[in-house]
């Protein structure tokens, strides 16, 4: 019996299939990439999955029916959503709120919050909806990560978060790699595809590929990067600066470190300055 | 028990840092002050004096005011935490649906009783820092009442939430049922549907479902208790009820009426959509 199993889920808002009968199974340490455009069902599939729609076919984790079996179902899964909720509540009441209800430890939450470089002790008064969208991510994903799950889902989890605070998210999902599932939900699978070993692609409410990708990268390792231009440029520096890199010549020769899973992301990145590149040198980092 | 509370505590939270509240604290506190300052305690009309007479204009102005405050808010927040998000990732959180409904509206009550109560029991206090004598019958009487009014209005709240699927709508709804119930507290209008013909039995049971209605006459027969500013209509009311049995009914009834639309505002909730 696979971990999580879509049978004919299908889902309708008043006149709109947003779901036409999805069958997936999903198994422990499968990383599946949700991707498809937007409206392509992917929020609502998620949402049938963590009990919070009602819907036509049966969705089970681990055999129970989410909306049936909520706590059950919930104590094993960590969801880390697209948008931030706008609460109200100080983060340290938010802390304490999510491992009360999970029965965690609120300590271990912080530990991961700490590790992702949020300075929580300072904070812990500060209204939730106070932060940068960047802390705000940091936050969710150490409450999801902070505890025993079986499951994550995460809705374009890294996002909003700086090049080191990615390097460490990859290496606590390497952490998770093989005793959950995850399902990580993007709009662009280059976001997400070095994290995942399996692609579900959907399209107006079905599922149009299901495939599995080869999941060599090593989700801790990390790369060392020199660029070399032909000129120097200022909006290249800003870019490159915002990925951690340094200006060893002029601005025209940068160096500085990519971690391994963002190695497509970055040179989507870079493919925006094809025309002021001149070298580009990737090696794994030693150290 | 523990995630009712967990979540009463963190809807406390919310609240205490929304605009709405510091506007509602703000309301309750200066009517107070506004009694105070009018020098109504020391005014003399209709044979009131002292306190009684300030909680009773305190009651009367409560009565238009809380239930108004109360609809609204509830509903502007339990529908706008819905459109915001809030929901989806809360309920994503292993908290039961129950614990999720009543400890928010535990949380709520808490939130809506408080500063209404506090303004009143400063009232008091400032009375017995005077001399004042206080009436203190009245007051238990009156902190019952305002307890029944605020649990009846968040049931409805509630419910009205859980039926609107946008805050737009459901503000409009709130404002709807608060207009409708105060066109039935008018005992003008009142009058004339009788002049339409209607048997007096049925006015009568159309304002005794009227939780305003309830609460007005309830607050009424505590310093009138011959009910001779109601009219005709107190004797229809005391032939059926008698005094005490009308104050039981001006404290049970409303509890009743909002408890029965938050078990059913829950019975949806469970049943439909969570986000």
């Amino acid at each position: 019996m696979a971990m999580i199993e879509f049978e004919k889920v299908s889902k309708r808002f008043r006149r709109v299939e947003v779901l036409k009968g999805i069958d997936l199974n999903i198994d422990r340490g499968d990383r599946v990439a949700l991707v498809g455009s937007n409206g392509a069902g992917k929020t609502t599939m998620i949402r049938c999955l963590l009990g919070e729609y009602q819907c036509g076919g049966k969705v089970r984790v681990n055999g129970l029916e989410p909306r049936q079996h909520r706590t059950e179902v919930l104590k094993h899964v960590g969801f880390v959503p697209q948008i931030s909720p706008p609460l109200k509540m100080p983060v340290a009441q938010l802390i304490r709120f999510a491992a009360g209800v999970c029965d965690s430890d609120p300590g271990k939450m912080t530990e991961v919050a700490e590790k992702l470089g949020l300075d929580i002790h300072r904070m812990r008064h500060q209204p939730f909806n106070k932060l940068s969208g960047g802390q705000k991510q940091k936050l969710l994903i150490s409450i999801a990560l902070g505890r025993e799950c079986q499951l994550l889902v995460l809705d374009e989890p890294a996002a909003n978060l700086d090049p080191e605070a990615r390097h460490i998210f990859f290496q606590l999902l390497e952490e998770k790699r093989d005793k959950a599932a995850m399902i990580i939900s993007s709009h662009r699978l280059d976001e997400v595809a070095s994290l995942v070993n399996r692609v579900v692609e959907m399209d107006q409410g079905r599922i149009v590929l299901n495939d599995h990708v080869a999941d060599d990268v090593d989700m801790t390792s990390m790369l060392s990067c020199r660029l070399v231009l032909t000129r120097a440029s200022e909006a290249f520096a800003r870019t490159v600066a915002e990925w951690g890199f340094s200006d060893v010549r002029e601005g025209i020769i940068w160096e500085g470190r990519v971690a391994g899973p963002d190695r497509l992301r970055f040179l989507g990145m870079l493919s925006r300055y094809a025309a002021i590149l001149k070298a580009i040198h990737l090696d794994e980092a030693t150290d | 028990m523990k995630h009712l509370l967990l979540t009463a505590a963190a809807d406390i939270s919310e609240s205490l840092r929304s605009r709405w509240f510091m506007v509602y604290t703000l309301v309750f506190g200066g009517v107070v002050v506004a009694l105070f300052a009018s020098g109504l305690t020391e005014s003399r009309i209709m044979g009131f004096t002292g306190l009684s007479r300030m909680l009773v204009t305190y009651l009367q102005i409560t009565m238009a005011v809380l239930p108004l405050f109360v609809l609204i808010t509830t509903v502007r927040s339990v529908a706008g935490d819905r459109e915001a998000g809030i929901f989806e990732y809360m309920l994503s959180l292993p908290v039961s649906l129950a614990s999720w409904f009543w400890g928010k509206l535990l949380g709520r009550f808490f939130v809506v009783f408080l500063p209404v109560v506090l303004a009143m029991f400063a009232a008091v206090a400032w009375g017995i820092y005077k001399g004042v004598e206080i009436p203190w019958t009245q007051v238990l009487f009156y902190t019952g009442f305002l307890i029944s009014l605020a649990w009846c209005f968040l049931g409805i709240g509630m419910l009205v939430s859980t039926l609107a699927r946008s805050s737009d709508v459901a503000t409009g709804s709130a404002f709807l049922i608060w207009l409708f119930l105060l066109l039935f507290l008018d005992l003008i209008l009142l009058g004339s549907l009788i002049k339409q013909g209607l048997p007096p039995e049925t006015i009568i049971a159309i304002a005794l479902a009227n939780p305003l209605q309830v609460f007005r006459t309830g607050a009424m027969l505590l310093f009138d208790p011959q009910l001779v500013l109601l009219g005709p209509s107190a004797y229809v009311i005391l032939d059926n009820f008698g005094e005490a049995g009308y104050l039981a009914w001006a404290l049970v009834y409303p509890f009743v009426l909002g408890s029965l639309t938050a078990w059913l505002g829950y019975r949806l909730f469970r049943k439909g959509d969570l986000p």
